[in-house]
């Protein structure tokens, strides 16, 4: 066997109001029509682990792009743009939903698009690939990563910028969800997870959701003390699976 | 699941910034949360800023939680230590002046 190529490269995109702003973005170098990933990055920003997310997606069969959420605060490390998004309290979710749209115009803009385009996030991004689904018809499938702060207990931590509670949003939910969680994480707990699982029945919505003993929050990152290998490759397996069939 | 929960701390001094250079602070953004670089789970993690200068630099920590609380600790007890030996100081110099200024009457 041989691995299939892919390339990968930053490119510019019109974001939000026509923000123009940095995106990673990789996708199978052989020729033909492939879906397309929109893949929402983790609150610490946009770093060297969802870059290879991105590479992995890529390889997997699916052009794959990665808005930089945070572009507006200028140049600078990730994670010195990150700490400086946290200490302003995060992104609008109005601007996230708008970046993540664009991001999909993109990948239907290239030759290679079979016009499917899903949506995938971890962490904020997985909060923020719900949000997304349920706010904007261009997604065709999503896949939550542990997103916390979907239900939301305390009132207080709505705001202007996160003004809904995902879960509130949940009947809006129009294509297959895929959600993997970690049965250790804390936000969200395994309440959190029962509670937006019994949302999405009662709604009679296509979902399915895949909680692993032994993992907790980013069980995914390599990079973490928290990467728990073997759950990470059978959700990884179950991401590539599900996209397959609900994308192409 | 990362939070925005941050504490903001007013700050008057001065830190060691980027390229060893240093920096005006006057804020402490703090937050109790996954750290970007630390291998630990959770990290007390603190920003040393300069917001009245753009805050674009920063100085940054990640310390797991015991580290933290034995700074805090630490700082606490410094801030005693030298306040009594300040007020020391301060005392025996006081004495001193008074000596001086008898002597010239």
């Amino acid at each position: 066997m041989s691995y299939p190529g892919l390339i990968a490269e930053t490119v510019k995109f019109k974001g939000h109001n026509g923000d123009t702003g940095d995106a990673y973005y990789a996708r199978p170098s052989a020729p033909g029509k492939v879906p397309g990933v929109v893949l929402i990055h983790h609150l610490p920003g946009w770093d060297e682990w969802i870059t290879e997310a991105v590479r992995k997606l890529a390889a997997h069969g699916f052009a794959t792009i990665s808005p930089h959420l945070y572009f507006r605060e200028g140049p600078g490390s990730p994670d010195d743009v990150g700490a400086r998004v946290r200490a302003a309290g995060g992104v609008a979710d109005d601007q996230v939903v708008g970046d993540a749209k664009a991001s999909a115009a993109y990948l239907r803009a290239q030759p290679n698009s079979n016009g499917k385009v899903g949506v995938i996030g971890f962490c904020s991004g997985g909060r923020h690939a719900f949000l997304i689904t349920c706010r904007a018809p261009e997604f065709d499938a999503c896949v939550d990563c542990w997103g916390g702060n979907v239900v939301v207990d305390d009132p207080k931590l709505l705001n202007d910028k996160r003004p809904v509670a995902p879960i509130d949003l949940a009947d809006k939910v129009k294509v297959p969800l895929l959600g993997l969680f970690g049965n250790d994480d804390e936000n969200p707990n395994r309440d959190h997870v029962n509670r937006l699982e019994a949302t999405l029945k009662k709604l009679g919505k296509a979902y399915e959701f895949h909680r692993y003993d032994g993992a907790g929050h980013a069980f995914f990152n390599a990079a973490r003390t928290a990467y728990r290998p073997e759950q990470a490759a059978d959700g990884w397996a179950k991401t590539f699976a599900f996209f397959h069939k609900h994308l192409g | 699941m990362c939070s925005y929960i941050v504490e903001k701390a007013t700050l008057v001094g001065t830190a060691k910034g980027p390229n060893s250079r240093w920096m005006k602070i006057d804020t402490a953004n703090v937050y109790y949360d996954h750290p970007y670089e630390a291998q630990l789970d959770h990290a007390l993690c603190v920003d040393f800023v300069c917001n009245a200068d753009g805050g674009r630099e920063r100085v940054a920590i990640e310390i797991s939680r015991e580290s933290a609380l034995e700074l805090m600790e630490k700082i606490k007890a410094a801030l005693e230590s030298g306040d009594a030996a300040h007020a020391k100081a301060a005392a025996s110099s006081l004495v001193g002046s008074q000596t001086e200024v008898a002597r010239l009457f």
